[in-house]
């Protein structure tokens, strides 16, 4: 176009800054280019090396992930990892964020995120099975937050549900740091046949590239760069785009059925930087290049540029590599299913990306500038100053409340913990008929129909923890997500992840995301879960504040005997078990209590440092509970984490609406039998408490206290409920394993009874549930400023 | 007797149909695609849920006209049996083979649930295998199932028997009467809100549906439909 800026304007003006690039940055790219860039080109290099696309900031520090593994068919670097799951099955999985257009337009911003992921699956040649999102939001005693939490849910569950793809996991979590930074991550699970396979790869010299879906509109330009810039709200608002999962539905079943034709060379889809990163990601993994013309790209509006085409971000849209003769193919299933399929180019040898314009040569830039040659940073890191205040913190300052049963009752209603079935039975989570553990659980469970086979499947992301010790964060995020996966009978196989962090140029966030980084890889490693897939997103920040850092994890596991599954749900007669470490030692109390929900809920404080976890325990954990669920010992089973053993308790007496009576006592006493259990050796991040004279100096020998035994938090432990007659025969697994393990008491009766040293917690379960059912209900209700009826009553329960 | 399950653009629960029909029967159905005007070898006809044409502008509103709804009628017209399950009822509406109107739900939200359904008469070749009265537990997944009808219908629909399943615990969507599901006149067309098609096994947490479909496979048989 005649008005577009002509390279000496661009230089003279530095109008490279207005598209995100820095000075030095637009000399790298005439540098590589020969020439300076025209505006299409400079367009081109602008969205290709935004943080989103190039990730040039946290490059470095994901090489440091385990990617490798017997398991895996297909590791990062594609749209999507693959696992193996047996049977010549495999499942395809990815998760990535939506953070920063769910902040200015949540429902379509959280619709094109749950609509972007699904792409990314079904490119792979799987059909999707199942999508979950974790989600984070400020306080909801502030209307916006309650507002966007409303929009963003109404969002996913208006895309998912059409597509008729269950939702059927997930978190929600609140805290002060997402008040102007929600985030939004989608994760989508497919399942294939390994030789359905397909790779988004450009090869053959003449092969024809086509535009395949919706047509292309003005929609999204620059949103790749836009969700790399600080502070969004102050940024194009039009780049935001609008999804359509009726466009959807149609794309994914006839690219399903392209694919299953076998003439398919390549599939991608045009995600982020459109047009562009597609075609030069899927030229860049075949070493070819492309030619292609914007003239033949199928438009919803008059007047595009060559710049607008090849920045467009419209949804729905696919590229496809075909073979050489078979266009015709992709035409005809495309034509069947009311979508369009467009030749706009062909493949090439000559390592170029080649944009015409009706034929006229508009834009010609070598592949391995846009993508191999990104500018890498490495980018100074710094422990931030917060931290040595939290570590300062003493947990004897912390007093015991004078109620414990009213603790156990706030926490229950908290937020973070409370049910949030309302979220959920928004989403249609049994689409596809084949949900046999379904939201609530610690993981959820898709059968696969004609097996005995199941895919397990949760997301964790403890931000609190990452935020005290991004290095523990980052171990305590992989390590609860296998621990989930096993909780409902499934082995871990691989993990994907979102890693949100706020601006990588403040040298305290690349701080917390190395450390995260490094800590997820040390879990990884020793629990045997790669990363195969995943995402990073930077600059969640809003007036100069960043979020905690949150490496949130997708996890998944394969359940080999779906009659042999478990969900927190008890039911009377059973053996209450807990395995893992039952008690702090004496003078650690202090680790249990730091981070914990309930020094948050109860005290008001965020202190101290996350939790300790050791890996080595944490796998003989994990492998003794899968062992006794996959024998039938155990009818139930719950991971122990936020809120500690009581809350964890109160969860599973809830989802069977049954009590117990358990006597915890044994837990507290330091060093006695299996209850206490060895603490395993200091946490590898711990060498400043390990060292500290003043607290291994046991003090005394007095028992745990109470409320550190009931809500203190800690890693790798799970409670069982098993039929009696195994008991004994679990407890000697565990001795030869080398785990700890606790015999609590016996379920039954309509009040949950906790026996500690002193007081005991006597509640109804009825009560229990109350306060988990309606706090988020409640808290979601246009009447904030009113009390809660179901807040704990002051009086007896 | 022959069974086809209508795939129209959006359906997304046709699959899950021929799945459940496959393991409940033994038999094959035929997905059956929505530009196929001629229905006749079909004994019975499942309209599936899902979002036919994306639901944009009223559920089912679009798909009313596509041309196999010409061999729905045709069915229903000659005494073969034609079931709609959720967007499938929808459709059944706007069709006019069904009296009535869907409306949003009363809470605005999409609810998906598994709920009590009572079962409000047994002499359809649909609930034959129910007792009368008997309460199942069955899916819901749907955000336009608040069912109305202006008061003379909904009387004549009471009086006349035609209400076949009724939510039994809270109403979940503020539908009149608190129907979920309804027959035609002559009672071989069935409009139903919840999902009997999901209820097909214990780990889906219901088994409840199966019954509906084994039913409608021996009616079929013993009417010696094609």
């Amino acid at each position: 176009m005649s008005n577009e800026p002509t390279a000496d304007r661009i230089e003279a003006e530095a109008l490279y800054r207005d598209l995100g690039m820095t000075g030095e940055e637009y000399r790298r790219a005439a540098e590589l280019l020969g020439r300076r860039p025209n505006w299409v080109e400079l367009g081109l290099f602008s969205v290709m090396w935004s943080e989103h696309c190039s990730y040039k900031s946290s490059r470095r520090v994901l090489r440091r992930f385990p990617t490798k593994g017997p398991q895996v068919l297909q590791g990062p670097g594609e749209n999507a990892g693959v696992v193996d799951i047996g049977d010549g099955l495999a499942v395809a999985f990815k998760m990535e964020s939506h953070n920063h257009p769910s902040a200015i337009e949540p429902y379509q911003g959280a619709a094109t995120g749950v609509g972007g992921i699904i792409r990314d699956v079904f490119t792979m040649g799987a059909r999707p099975i199942a999508l979950l999102d974790s989600l984070r939001f400020g306080p909801p005693d502030d209307a916006r937050q309650r507002y966007l939490l409303r929009e963003v849910v109404a969002g996913i569950a208006g895309y998912g549900n059409a597509i008729g793809i269950p939702t059927v996991g997930g978190e929600v979590k609140f805290a002060e740091s997402y008040r102007h930074n929600p985030l939004v991550n989608a994760m989508c699970v497919g399942l294939m046949r390994h030789e359905d396979l397909a790779r988004g790869t450009a090869r053959g010299v003449g092969n024809p590239v086509m535009v395949v879906g919706a047509r292309t509109g003005r929609d999204g330009i620059h949103g790749a760069t836009f969700a790399s810039a600080e502070d969004p709200l102050e940024k194009e608002r039009s780049a935001v785009q609008v999804g359509d999962p009726f466009m959807e539905k149609l794309l994914v079943e006839a690219c399903l059925e392209l694919i299953a034709t076998g003439a398919v060379v390549g599939i991608q889809d045009m995600g982020a930087a459109g047009l562009t990163s597609s075609g030069a990601e899927m030229a860049s993994r075949a070493g070819s290049g492309l030619d292609i013309d914007v003239a033949l790209v199928p438009r919803r509006e008059t007047g595009m540029t060559p710049y607008e085409v090849m920045l467009s971000e419209s949804q729905e849209r696919m590229l496809v590599v075909m073979e050489r003769g078979k266009e015709s193919v992709a035409e005809e299933i495309f034509r069947k299913w009311g979508l369009e399929a467009a030749v706009i180019g062909r493949v090439t040898d000559d390592g170029m990306l080649r944009v015409r314009d009706g034929g006229r040569v508009v834009a010609e830039v070598p592949v391995r500038a846009l993508v191999d040659e990104a500018p890498v940073y490495e980018r100074p890191a710094r422990e931030p100053e917060e931290l040595r205040a939290f570590r300062a913190w003493r947990w004897e300052e912390t007093p015991r409340p004078q109620r414990l049963d009213e603790a156990l009752l706030t926490l229950l209603g908290s937020p973070d913990l409370a049910d949030k079935e309302w979220v959920w039975r928004q989403y249609d989570h049994m689409v596809q008929a084949s949900t046999a553990v379904r939201p609530g659980a610690d993981a959820a469970v898709i059968w696969i129909r004609g097996t005995r086979k199941g895919v397990a499947l949760c997301t964790d992301g403890p931000g609190r923890y990452a935020r005290l010790n991004p290095l523990a964060g980052g171990m305590h995020a992989v390590a609860e997500a296998a621990r989930n996966l096993v909780c409902v009978g499934a082995r871990p196989l691989a993990i994907t992840d979102c890693l949100n962090f706020g601006n990588p140029e403040k040298p305290e966030v690349f701080y917390q995301f190395r450390q995260a980084v490094e800590g997820m890889s040390r879990a990884c490693e020793v629990l045997g879960t790669p990363v195969v897939s995943g995402n990073v997103s930077f600059y969640n920040e809003s007036k100069g504040v960043d979020i905690d850092p949150t490496p949130i994890v997708g996890a998944v596991g394969v359940v080999d005997d779906v009659e042999r599954i478990c969900t927190p749900a008890w039911r009377p007669g059973l053996t209450v078990i807990l395995v893992g470490p039952g008690a702090p030692a004496s003078g650690e109390e202090g680790a249990w209590l730091g981070g914990s929900e309930y020094l948050l809920r109860v005290h008001g404080r965020l202190a101290g440092d996350a939790p300790p976890l050791d890996l080595e325990m944490e796998r003989r954990v994990q492998a003794l509970c899968l062992e006794a669920i996959r024998r039938g010992w155990a009818a139930a089973a719950h991971d122990v984490s936020e809120g500690g053993l009581a809350v964890a308790l109160a969860e599973m007496a809830i989802a069977g609406g049954v009590g117990a009576e358990l006597d915890l006592r044994g837990l507290g006493s330091a060093g006695a039998g299996a209850g206490a259990g060895p603490p395993g050796q200091a946490p590898e991040w711990d060498t400043a408490r390990a060292g500290d004279p003043a607290r291994s100096k046991a003090a005394a020998e007095a028992p745990v206290r109470a409320d550190v035994l009931l809500f203190g938090e800690a890693g790798s432990r799970i409670v069982l409920a098993v039929a009696p007659e195994h008991a004994e025969a679990l407890s000697a697994l565990a001795t030869e394993a080398g785990v700890p393990l606790a015999v609590l008491g016996t379920t039954g009766g309509e009040r949950l009874i906790l026996r500690t040293v002193d007081e005991a917690v006597d509640v109804p379960v009825k009560r229990l549930t109350e306060v988990w059912k309606e706090a988020i209900p409640w808290a979601l209700a246009e009447n904030s400023g009113a009390t809660s009826p179901v807040r704990p009553a002051t009086s007896p329960v | 007797m022959r069974v086809a399950v209508i795939q129209f653009p959006g359906s997304n629960c046709d699959m899950d149909t021929v799945l459940a029909l496959r393991d409940v029967t033994g038999a094959e159905p035929d997905l059956v695609w929505h530009g196929q005007r001629d229905l006749s070898d079909y004994g019975a006809i499942f309209l599936p849920g899902g979002f036919s044409y994306g639901d944009y502008l009223r559920a089912g509103a679009i798909a009313r006209f596509a041309e196999a709804m010409d061999g729905v009628r045709r069915a229903a017209e000659d005494g073969r049996l034609v079931i709609g399950i959720c967007n499938g009822f929808q459709i059944l509406l706007e069709a006019g083979l069904l009296p009535g109107a869907m409306l949003h739900n009363d809470h605005l939200q999409f609810r998906c649930a598994i709920v009590p359904v009572r079962v409000e008469r047994t002499d359809t070749p649909f609930t034959s295998g129910y007792a009368q009265g008997q309460v199942l537990r069955l899916p819901i997944a749907h955000g336009e199932g608040n069912y109305y009808a202006d008061g003379e219908t909904l009387e004549a629909l009471e009086r006349n028997r035609r209400v076949v399943f009724r939510y039994a615990g809270e109403n979940p969507n503020g539908s009149r009467n608190a129907i979920a599901g309804i027959v035609n006149e002559a009672g071989n067309v069935l409009g139903m809100m919840p999902h009997p098609e999901r209820a097909v096994h214990r780990l889906l947490g219901s088994e409840d549906g199966r019954a509906l479909i084994a039913a409608i496979l021996q009616a079929g048989r013993e009417r010696q439909l094609v």
